[in-house]
């Protein structure tokens, strides 16, 4: 039931109603629980909302973390 | 995005993971608490690559469909079938959670009403714009990814004056059941993997208590593959420095605090109330209903529901010690026999996150064996 999808942000009118963009299709999403949101923006969409942003220094970073641990993981084998 | 499920990656985690297993006797245990968690557990084979590594995952109360009680899917049927002129609408999982009263899919509506499946709760209130003579009851079931969203659409049907819609509350907020699960002691705990989404509204301060008072650590988890295997080897090095707390693995989507605009739209249309969970029973503060100023939107006071608290599973359906991670789904004798995808007999056997599907899809060989 919590599940969300990542999604990219098509359109965005004044009342915080618009369109993302998941694998293709696009889908109706309200925004009103997101503030300053555009579109090419990535958002996790449930149940028709967006509940938050992604932010992609984060996500890089927590791909750094993964690529790190992975490579000592290498020079110890 | 593909690299967190890169294999590996996947193997270098896991084989790091096994090397920081602590020597002790007791067994790595990690609840992870979210229905869509146990999902990529499962599906991507996780569950048995993990325990052969030496960390044994149980599944949470963290699929709302499941932890639902009996009584208020019988109080939506009741309504549905002796009432005319309601839409009872609610999500779809919802309508197949068998009773004694049969399932909201199954029953025979009054004259004029109907069940109806939504997506969301905006799909709702826009049924009580287009059909202003039938009454709209919004049986909401949700954690705390859903509630901002439901507590919106009553505050829009408020402000636009649709007195035609109401919603049933079966609204649940996930800290309170983790106290209650390490209080009861029934099952030795050795971290908590927290939910992703729940977490992107709430942050990580209500786990805390969690790591102070109890002294055990946690991770709120993405739901790739690499997400689950870096918040699981936060966890180890937790115990290893001896230094509990909330890891945020998944910061790519979940602030500190959470998001302010859900948790302030929560607090101003709803308030926290004790609630009755499947398998759990009655938890403080674990519940939410209308605050005064909505009340004319509670379906349970609109229409004089009686919801009488644990009037009962049906008999020997096992879904309440699975919710508590007693027992794993093959260890109730209905499983895959009475009890199944097609004719299930419990909700945890209807939901895409209920542990029982999710093991019937992913485990079954196994656990037959």
């Amino acid at each position: 039931m919590c599940l969300g999808i990542p999604a990219r942000v098509v359109e965005i009118n004044d009342f915080q109603e618009g369109k993302v963009d998941y694998l293709g299709t696009k889908v109706k999403t309200n925004f009103s629980l997101l503030e300053n949101i555009k579109p090419g923006d990535w958002v996790i969409v449930h149940a028709g909302f967006a509940i938050t942003k992604l932010d992609e220094e984060e996500a890089q970073e927590t791909l750094s973390l993964l690529r790190e641990i992975a490579k000592l993981d290498y020079q110890q084998k | 995005m593909k690299e967190f499920r890169d294999k590996r990656f996947i193997k270098a985690l896991l084989r790091v993971i096994k090397e920081k297993i602590p020597s002790s006797p007791q067994p790595v245990r990690i609840m992870e608490v979210c229905g869509t968690h146990t999902m990529t557990v499962h599906k991507y084979g996780l569950k048995t690559m993990l325990e052969n590594s030496g960390v044994e995952m149980i599944s949470g109360p963290g699929c709302p469909v499941c932890i639902t009680p009996n009584e208020i899917h019988e109080a939506a049927i009741d309504l549905v079938s002796q009432k005319r002129n309601i839409i009872l609408a609610t999500f779809g999982d919802m309508t197949r959670v068998p009773t004694r009263k049969g399932s909201l899919q199954t029953i025979v509506p009054a004259p004029g009403s109907k069940v109806k499946i939504v997506y969301s709760p905006q799909e709702s209130l826009e049924l009580a714009r287009v059909e202003p003579e039938k009454e709209i009851v919004f049986l909401a079931c949700g954690f705390e990814t859903t509630i901002p969203s439901i507590a919106l659409s009553v505050k829009k049907a408020f402000e636009q004056g649709l007195a035609n819609y109401s919603i049933l509350s079966a609204l649940w907020l996930i800290p309170p059941p983790l106290k209650s699960i390490v209080d009861a002691g029934e099952i030795k705990i050795t971290g908590f993997l927290y939910p992703g989404h729940v977490s992107t509204i709430i942050g990580k301060k209500p786990y805390e208590f969690i790591a102070e008072d109890y002294g055990i650590p946690g991770a709120i988890a993405g739901f790739e593959p690499g997400d689950i295997l870096l918040a699981i080897s936060s966890i180890l090095d937790q115990i290893k420095e001896g230094k509990p707390e909330v890891f945020i693995e998944y910061s790519r989507a979940v602030r500190p605090s959470g998001n302010p605009i859900a948790l302030a739209l929560m607090d101003e249309v709803l308030e926290r109330k004790d609630a009755f969970w499947r398998g759990l029973g009655v938890i403080p503060a674990s519940g939410m209903r209308l605050r005064k100023k909505f009340s004319a939107y509670d379906a349970e006071t609109k229409f004089k529901l009686k919801i009488k608290e644990g009037s009962g599973d049906l008999p020997g359906c096992r879904c309440g010690e699975v919710l508590r991670g007693l027992i794993f789904p093959s260890q109730c004798s209905l499983f895959a026999r009475k009890c199944n995808p097609d004719s299930p007999y419990g909700p945890c056997m209807v939901s895409f996150e209920g542990a029982c599907l999710v093991y019937y899809k992913y485990n079954r060989l196994d656990s037959e064996v």
